[in-house]
């Protein structure tokens, strides 16, 4: 009864064409974002902050990312991990080597570099689709983290390319504790999330959609397939650039090139996949799943078998569980999250008389 | 009638086009004038849709000449023939599933769009005004079409015939001069097709939208074409107005069938 659009009626297309054209949807989303900046800090303590939320953000950034680049552009990658590293490295290498380099400009040239990166292994998207492309993709995963290992200049010449996350300081201002840094990561990823939603529902997100959708047709209706794949690559590898500084400087601090292995990159995926393809709201909702499953597995599984079972039984229950959901999402709801949420809503339209 | 037969827009001389081994179009030759309607006619695997394909650049053709308003071209990109005014239609549909009617129809017209993705992402001012103008324009192909009720439909959603309307109003959005419409009938019902045929005369009437038309119906193909050429495995077998055709006996024995 409460999310309803009766009444609302658009007299312009301006209104019909607005971000959330739904009242409810946009006081939603402002008290979303008001409870997460405002509220949050206040309740929340340290570990809930540097274990749980500043991690959900920023993978839902690179979600964001890979979700521009496989769900609305349509190109398959396993590479989203080593664009994240060299956001990383990048965002690194600009603070060390340049003096009085303001952070924030830091990380979005970290994730220029990304970009660069993500455009030229996006090329062979130009001949080739689907798993081949994964799989070439997979080429960008181990070359860049054996590039970052090797060439010691990237880490300054540490051992073994682990590099240490410079303080953050804005204006004067330091950002040291988990409270500051939460909120940092927060306004970036929801401004980087709202530029997104842009994007997808302008023409550049159309031009995606039309080349994922029917390649073909696109191109006889005047899109260019080369500018509107290594767009998607750049826009997508700069997103998770961004959100592999974030992931150095706000969340771990010590980061070495082997942390944004394949493993990763896999994780991402499964983001979007159990959050929804072609979704941005999807990324989050993935990101936060693939984040908060194992925590509450490791809370929940011991308080209800107590102490029946050895600890090494619950890690491995842990992955079977894990494994078991997400096969269990992909067949009752290929969508992800984002559709069940998008059903949720067309119901409560009409709830609660339903004909 | 408003509009008025005007000069050969669209010329065609010796076009062979080849798959390997396979000779899909042997040597073919046909003009296309403005404003006119246009069919291309024949048996299936007659080469029909690959003549649309060799037109708007899909196809390169190995041999032969197009020459589109007084340019020769030779191995052109498909995205110049739009630039260039031509828009099409597929055989089968081509519409992009995961979009609603509006964004189909809207991504028509990307190539007036003028900003770039920076103005995209703030969605502000210019990036703004221009998604606002251009959707005005989308709203007029929308009424023209009468699908005003499925704009924000997921067109997947849409049954075929439907679908088929939005993929003709995905190419009118262009405001294109010349279309090329493969089999919009195909697998209609009765009505559906006095509809199609309606918006068809009615584009190239209002809008004076000359139309390279594939069609298999024959009672619409007479009726409403100015023109036709028929194909017969890749040979052009006749050409000329319907009245004509309908009697040359190559074409009687190849595809009409003779009538008792």
């Amino acid at each position: 009864m409460l999310y309803r659009e009766a009444g609302q009626f658009k007299a312009s297309y301006e209104a019909d064409q607005q971000i959330f054209p739904i009242l409810q949807d946009r006081v939603g989303v402002l008290l979303l974002i008001g409870f997460f900046a405002l509220v949050v800090p206040l309740i929340a303590d340290q570990y809930w902050l540097k274990a749980i939320l500043i991690p959900v953000l920023i993978f839902s950034l690179a979600a964001i990312g890979l979700n521009i680049l496989t769900g609305y552009a349509g190109q398959l990658s396993l590479g989203s991990a080593a664009f994240m590293a060299v956001g990383a490295f990048g965002a690194y290498n600009f603070m060390l080597r340049i003096d009085g380099m303001p952070f924030l400009v830091a990380i979005l040239l970290g994730g220029l570099c990304a970009a660069l990166v993500g455009v030229m292994f996006g090329l062979p998207s130009l001949r080739i689709k689907g798993f081949y492309l994964a799989v070439a993709t997979l080429a960008a995963q181990f070359f860049i983290v054996w590039a970052l290992v090797k060439i010691e200049w990237f880490s300054n010449y540490s051992s073994s390319g682990v590099i240490t996350a410079q303080e953050i300081e804005i204006l004067g201002y330091a950002f040291d504790g988990p409270v500051s840094k939460y909120l940092l990561t927060l306004f970036v990823v929801v401004v980087m999330a709202l530029l997104a939603k842009n994007m997808v529902r302008s023409t550049t997100g159309r031009a995606w959609m039309a080349v994922r959708d029917m390649d073909v047709a696109a191109e006889v209706i005047g899109i260019r397939l080369m500018r509107t794949k290594l767009t998607a690559f750049a826009v997508s590898s700069f997103y998770c650039g961004v959100a592999g500084a974030l992931y150095a400087y706000t969340y771990i601090g010590t980061v070495e090139p082997e942390g944004f292995n394949l493993d990763l990159s896999f994780r991402i995926l499964f983001m979007i996949i159990i959050g929804g393809v072609g979704s941005i709201m999807g990324s989050f909702l993935g990101a936060a799943f693939i984040v908060l499953l194992p925590i509450a597995l490791d809370v929940f599984v011991p308080m209800f078998l107590g102490d029946l079972v050895s600890s090494s039984f619950v890690s491995n229950l842990q992955l079977i569980v894990f494994g078991g959901l997400i096969v269990f999402f992909l067949i009752v709801e290929p969508h992800g999250l984002a559709r069940l949420w998008q059903i949720g809503k067309e119901k409560l339209r009409l709830w609660p008389f339903p004909h | 009638m408003a509009r008025e037969i005007g000069d050969v827009i669209l010329k065609m001389e010796g076009i062979s086009l080849s798959f390997g081994g396979v000779k899909a179009l042997t040597n073919i030759s046909f003009d296309v004038r403005e404003h006119e309607i246009r069919s291309i006619i024949g048996p299936n695997g007659a080469g029909k849709s690959s003549m649309l394909n060799v037109i708007n650049g899909v196809y390169h053709p190995q041999e032969g000449q197009v020459t589109f308003r007084g340019e020769v071209r030779r191995d052109m990109e498909p995205h110049k023939a739009a630039t260039q005014g031509i828009a099409r239609t597929f055989q089968n549909i081509a519409l992009f599933k995961g979009m609603s009617v509006l964004d189909n129809i809207m991504t028509g017209r990307n190539l007036k769009m003028k900003c770039n993705l920076f103005h995209h992402a703030l969605h502000w001012g210019k990036a703004r005004a221009e998604e606002i103008e251009h959707r005005k324009k989308v709203e007029e192909v929308i009424d023209f079409l009468e699908i005003q009720s499925i704009r924000k439909t997921p067109v997947g959603r849409l049954p075929y015939g439907l679908q088929k309307r939005v993929e003709l109003g995905r190419a009118l959005a262009a405001e294109p001069s010349m279309m090329l419409l493969d089999e919009p009938m195909a697998g209609m019902n009765v009505e559906e097709k006095q509809d199609m045929c309606r918006f068809i005369l009615d584009v190239n009437d209002q809008f004076g939208t000359t139309i390279v038309l594939i069609e298999h119906d024959m009672g619409v193909v007479m009726d409403i074409s100015d023109r036709v050429v028929v194909l017969d495995y890749g040979k052009k077998i006749g050409d000329g107005v319907p009245d004509e055709v309908k009697n040359n006996p190559d074409v009687i024995s190849a595809y009409l069938g003779t009538s008792h």
